[in-house]
């Protein structure tokens, strides 16, 4: 399978603290890579880092082909091809969901308001907002807001998607209907990142597992082999306490 | 002083109170808007993220000490001077005779703007981060940002603060009197010269600025309602309301 994200020799400082310790990973398209690991472990710095909310302090970040951490590359072309979803939903407030899901296409995509509104509807439908269209982000409860958050993303049509702890933030009776609508969105076939606390989500729906500790890449492999087998001592400590809290 | 005396000074010269009073307004509200529009763009230039190195860093470092010494230098002098300065002074140094009006509209309104340029800054400092972070994800440019998430929030914070400024120019339009300006005060104080009935012709001035300021607030009140919307959303109230976008699967069936 192509690759699309190739992350190499990744590091970042904030100050003199190391988040992220020489990372090598990659994601292949069509892939759902989910990583998981203990707070501060780096997993949502890893995250930032490939879409340059935070500039990586070292290393390479290559995108179909080209390293985008040098100088004369486009960030705001790069950012295009790469949706993200965040903890805290981050809607615009002075847009509507529609607005929400619209002004991206139109400013940035240069997209019509004609044909991006189609768009978004389709993708409201997705995420079953479509009856939403006119009601304000403060209208909405928490797993709705991630829901058009999530068509907001979808909307610009990207090559991956980035979801940093998309279910963090809410009331636990909220966390399902996103995680279903993240399950839909996987078996659509769509390339998907996702750093999450959900270990009955990430083992269903990934295809491989990282486990980050400590700003560095633990182990990885297939769900099965890294919930039920771990080799390292680690992930087997990290498991068995988030697995008995849960 | 008696009512009837009032009501007299009111009988004859109501039309030099209300030319002054629209003229008052007048200068206010150009000033404010102007003065607004002056804070919102400082506002854009300096939240700009600094470059990290070349000409850009240098220019944009040259820009923020101008805008800086702009600030500092109108909000650090009075505005009765400014006017004198800017009226007499082009007139004498640069041999430019400039229309009164003019001239007083660009004393309040480049004055506003250094109040506003502030409460600006203050506004877009107190949008989330979060609100920054979607929209580059996204992959807008700094002044996409800024024009299409950013400062509409801001703007609906700094509402408040900017009626303080409307108010306060209502007020301080006075002091343009000393180049002239046939605004409210000016006007009061030529009926009172030709009356000398000091304490009612400036009790009537006193009334008149009360009503605008008080209209002012008013507005600006139902304005903020406006935008602020209702807190909840009704999805049956709603429906019947959404005109533009065409649900997907209907328009085959349309069709």
């Amino acid at each position: 399978m192509e690759q699309l994200i190739n992350v190499r020799h990744l590091r970042k400082s904030f100050g003199t603290r190391e988040v992220l310790k020489d990372i090598n990973f990659s994601v292949k398209k069509g892939e759902v890579v989910c990583i998981i690991g203990s707070s501060g472990s780096g997993k949502s710095t890893l995250l930032r880092c490939i879409n340059l909310l935070e500039k990586p302090t070292g290393g390479e970040v290559i995108y179909k082909g080209e390293n985008i951490l040098d100088d004369k590359h486009d960030v705001y072309e790069y950012r295009k091809h790469l949706g993200m979803v965040f903890q805290q939903f981050n809607l615009f407030n002075n847009h509507n969901v529609l607005s929400n899901c619209v002004v991206g296409q139109q400013k940035v995509l240069k997209r019509s308001k004609v044909e991006a509104e189609k768009v978004a509807m389709k993708y409201l439908q997705v995420v079953g907002m479509e009856q939403y269209v006119n009601a304000k982000p403060k209208q909405l409860s928490g797993g709705q807001k991630q829901r058009v958050a999530i068509a907001r993303a979808l909307s610009m049509e990207p090559d991956v998607m980035l979801f940093d702890e998309p279910t963090s933030a809410l009331d636990p009776e909220m966390v399902g209907e996103v995680l279903k609508v993240m399950k839909e969105l996987a078996g659509l076939g769509l390339t998907m990142l996702i750093v999450t606390h959900e270990m009955g989500f990430a083992k269903e729906v990934a295809d491989r597992v990282v486990f980050m500790d400590q700003g560095v890449i633990a182990e990885e492999g297939k769900p099965e082999q890294i919930f039920n087998n771990p080799k390292e001592e680690r992930t087997r400590e990290f498991l068995k306490r988030t697995l008995t809290e849960g | 002083m008696s009512f009837a005396l009032i009501v007299d000074i009111l009988i004859e010269y109501w039309p030099m109170f209300l030319r002054g009073a629209g003229k008052t307004l007048l200068v206010a509200i150009v000033g404010t808007i102007i003065g607004s529009i002056i804070g919102l763009m400082i506002g854009v230039i300096r939240t700009i993220p600094e470059p990290e190195k070349g000409i850009k860093k240098h220019l944009l470092k040259a820009v923020n000490m101008l805008i800086g010494a702009y600030i500092e230098v109108f909000r650090g002098t009075p505005m009765m001077v400014q006017a004198m300065v800017i009226y007499y002074g082009s007139a004498i140094a640069l041999g430019v005779q400039m229309d009164i009006l003019d001239a007083a509209f660009l004393v309040i309104s480049i004055n506003t703007g250094a109040y506003m340029a502030e409460i600006v800054r203050g506004g877009i400092i107190s949008i989330d981060k979060g609100q920054y972070e979607a929209a580059e994800a996204i992959g807008m440019n700094h002044l996409q940002t800024m024009v299409n998430v950013v400062l509409p929030q801001a703007i609906r914070n700094i509402l408040p603060a900017t009626g303080n400024e409307f108010i306060i120019n209502i007020k301080d339009s006075s002091v343009l009197s000393v180049i002239g300006l046939t605004e409210l005060f000016y006007q009061s104080k030529s009926v009172s010269g030709a009356n000398y009935k000091y304490f009612e012709v400036f009790l009537i001035t006193s009334v008149v600025y009360l009503i605008m300021t008080i209209s002012v607030t008013k507005i600006l009140r139902y304005v903020e309602r406006r935008m602020d919307g209702a807190e909840n959303y009704d999805i049956l109230g709603n429906q019947m309301q959404v005109e533009t976008p065409r649900i997907v699967g209907q328009e085959q069936k349309d069709k």
